[in-house]
């Protein structure tokens, strides 16, 4: 690029410069925040921190390893903001690494209005969570209750043989959180069908 | 922490121009009035800040519920936070470096002076707002009060406030703004502005900590910016960056606020170094004890600042890796402040010490900080943080590391330089007083809050277990102590700024002094330096200045 002779016109595309490095700088940090939340996921899921679960895995392992017995506890709770009753069927059972196991949940809708939950999973100690993989799981949808109704709720696991011989519990915990826009979404909905007059 | 001189003293430098009230003090862009500006600002805020701790603790000086209500409580702690940190620590350090560096690098005024009027004339209008849902509650009974979810404004707690979220917010975007631009400033001013034979290593300490601070400011400011953005699109607009049911994680906020958070500590107490790093070679009449070495610890607190801030989340259910490397690394951190407190105890060793208010106040600052420093070593032991996390123990660690750490060394940098800004001696007698009784009464405060939090009172909550009464009775006395020695400061300051009673003060004022703050009259002129000191390497700082 020739430097202008125009000192005017130097200046003035020195300060144009400028502003366009500093509104790219701005571009930059508001993409960089908007993208923390799949980063910080991404990060979580690969390193197993914050009780991130492992990825969802379709193919069967090709080893059970039967010479170990893990024991896995589980636990269901509901945020303040649902008044759902949520728990797990069992408390907890042994499983051997490799084989398909699955477990139930129920919850029933204690609210006279029709809600959306979303449950959130957490795999604690956090070494385990990576080697915990679901292959079927109510958390991976919205799940809609009808006032007063309740449904058993099936997830299906896999513990990967590769798991640390340290670990021989794991928790498995859930947290059902109340899913507000899709909640209003199904009371629109509801209020159209109940009450065609209106 | 504030002064200005007479007009009439001030106007006699004025050699060409009067200006009018408005233009002098609104439209200024002076450096010395602009640092003024800023002190003045942080003593209001320093009485505001401290009146709503007083609130607190007369709640705190028996059990039950009796003053005011349990969410009242809750904003006084919450805003009682925000207002110090934000509008008195950070501006009087801001002002104290707006006075003093352009004096002491021998430079005519601040590199972007323009940009340093408008980052002072934002905080005015950033705490009206954060104050106003407050204001509006407590005089008018209008609306639900300020933010109550505490300083920290974590997730989802804090998004449970109503509209004063919105105000927070943008208060909080308005003093990031104004911080980024007085570091800029500062910035600018020393690495382009020192005069010719000021080499870096031969500036004062006190720019020294200043420069690393005004790089931390402009590495951290952004995100809190970012992170209150992500609060506020999740209050207001239907996102889920902290929402567990949208997919968001409310613990990504504590590592985005902590990752701002733990830089911003060493922001508030970097500058402090510095300050005390002034004082003590004057007083104790012998050059700074390893000055490399005071410099070079100050660039590896500032570093290490970086890779500590999940030591504030100990509990939040972390791996036992990150808890291990957490605990080292912030374990770290004492090696360079060990070197710093052993540099300022080295300086003063077999030295000839007098006991003016200044040195009073650098002394009261070492052997305190340094109890702060010590609780902060036990916070940072993994299994310890647990039994002391979210007590009063954390409260008595970050006050000592605070009120007897920054707030002491800006009152110490105030009775040091405040007859250099005004031309009067202050009051000695009077500044002894303020001295004792605030020593005596801080540690009445916050020595019984240690404790208080060993045994399990929980900080944040308005009401305690019979168990706790006595102590909190002792650190109620101490704090209403605390609170009325403030008054004398007050006073102190009034007499020299605006009365203009006392001695004259001579150009070096202390018979230690050193720099080139002190070749100039006292008060200074309005503008000083317009061309470039002579510097005799022997006037300069208390420094090694023989490399």
């Amino acid at each position: 690029m020739n430097p202008p002779t125009d000192p005017q016109a130097a200046v003035s595309a020195n300060n144009r410069r400028v502003v366009k490095r500093a509104l790219l700088a701005c571009a930059g940090a508001f993409f960089f925040c908007f993208s923390l939340i799949p980063i910080y996921t991404i990060y979580c899921e690969i390193t197993g921190v914050n009780g991130k679960t492992g990825q969802i895995s379709g193919e069967q392992p090709v080893l059970v390893d039967t010479s170990r017995t893990i024991t896995v506890q589980f636990d269901g709770t509901s945020h303040s903001s649902l008044p759902w009753q949520f728990k797990p069927e069992v408390r907890e059972m042994k499983v051997h690494p490799g084989e398909l196991s699955s477990a139930l949940f129920y919850a029933q809708n204690l609210d006279k209005q029709t809600l959306v939950g979303q449950a959130v999973p957490s795999v604690a100690p956090n070494v385990a969570s990576i080697y915990f993989n679901k292959t079927e799981c109510f958390c991976f949808t919205e799940q809609l209750l009808e006032p007063g109704e309740q449904r058993e709720m099936p997830v299906r696991f896999v513990i990967d043989p590769d798991i640390p011989a340290s670990v021989k519990t794991v928790t498995l915990s859930y947290t059902f959180f109340l899913n507000e826009l899709a909640t209003q979404r199904v009371a629109k909905e509801h209020s159209v069908t109940d009450n065609p007059a209106s | 922490m504030a002064e200005h001189a007479t007009h009439d003293t001030h106007d006699e430098h004025h050699d060409d121009h009067q200006q009018s009230f408005f233009m002098r003090w609104f439209c200024s862009t002076n450096h010395k009035d602009i640092g003024t500006l800023y002190l003045l600002f942080s003593l209001v805020m320093f009485f505001i800040g401290g009146f709503m701790a007083l609130v607190i603790r007369a709640e705190l000086f028996v059990p039950g519920l009796q003053l005011v209500h349990p969410e009242f409580f809750n904003q006084m702690t919450t805003m009682h936070a925000l207002v110090m940190i934000f509008g008195a620590v950070m501006p009087a350090f801001v002002g104290l470096a707006n006075w003093m560096i352009p004096m002491m690098v021998g430079a005519p005024d601040m590199a972007l002076p323009r940009m340093n009027n408008w980052s002072f004339w934002i905080l005015p209008f950033a705490f009206t707002m954060l104050l106003l849902p407050l204001i509006q509650y407590a005089f008018f009974g209008v609306g639900a009060g300020g933010p109550a979810g505490g300083w920290t404004l974590y997730p989802p707690l804090s998004l449970q406030g109503g509209n004063n979220v919105a105000f927070t917010i943008f208060a909080i975007h308005m003093m990031g703004v104004s911080s980024i631009m007085g570091a800029i400033n500062v910035i600018a001013t020393i690495l382009n502005m020192r005069a010719p034979g000021m080499d870096l290593l031969k500036m004062p300490v006190f720019c020294w900590t200043w420069l690393i601070t005004a790089f931390l400011l402009i590495a951290v400011m952004p995100v809190l910016a970012g992170a209150v953005t992500m609060l506020l699109t999740d209050k207001f607009f239907l996102t889920s960056f902290f929402n567990a049911a949208g997919g968001g994680d409310p613990v990504m906020f504590q590592h985005i606020f902590w990752f701002f958070g733990h830089p911003e500590v060493y922001i508030m107490i970097l500058p402090a170094f510095g300050i005390v790093s002034e004082i003590i070679p004057t007083f104790a009449r012998k050059p700074l004890f390893g000055y490399q070495a005071m410099v070079y610890a100050t660039a590896s607190i500032a570093f290490l600042s970086f890779i500590v801030w999940a030591h504030h989340m100990f509990t939040v259910g972390m791996p036992l890796g990150g808890e291990l490397f957490f605990m080292y690394a912030t374990m770290l951190i004492a090696v360079p402040t060990g070197v710093k407190v052993f540099n300022w105890v080295s300086t003063m060793w077999k030295s000839s010490m007098t006991f003016e208010t200044p040195m009073l106040f650098a002394v009261g600052f070492v052997i305190l900080f340094t109890i702060g420093g010590f609780s902060g070593l036990m916070l940072a032991i993994v299994p310890a943080d647990f039994q002391y996390h979210d007590t009063y123990f954390v409260v008595a660690h970050f006050h000592y590391v605070l009120v007897t750490g920054a707030i002491y060394s800006i009152m110490a940098a105030t009775y040091y330089w405040l007859p250099k800004w005004t031309g009067v001696m202050y009051n000695e007698a009077l500044g002894k007083w303020h001295f004792w009784l605030s020593t005596i009464f801080v540690n009445v405060l916050f020595f019984p809050q240690h404790f208080l939090g060993l045994a399990g009172m929980p900080r944040r909550i308005p009401d305690y277990n019979v168990a706790f009464a006595d102590f909190n009775l002792i650190s109620s006395i101490g704090a209403f102590g605390f609170g009325l020695a403030q008054l004398i400061f007050a006073w102190i300051v009034i007499q020299c700024a605006f009365l203009g009673r006392g001695a004259k003060a001579t150009d070096h004022v202390w018979e230690g002094s050193k720099g080139l703050e002190w070749t100039l009259s006292s008060p200074p002129p309005h503008h000083s330096f317009s061309t470039p000191p002579v510097i005799n390497d022997k006037d300069l700082a208390h420094g090694d200045v023989t490399h």
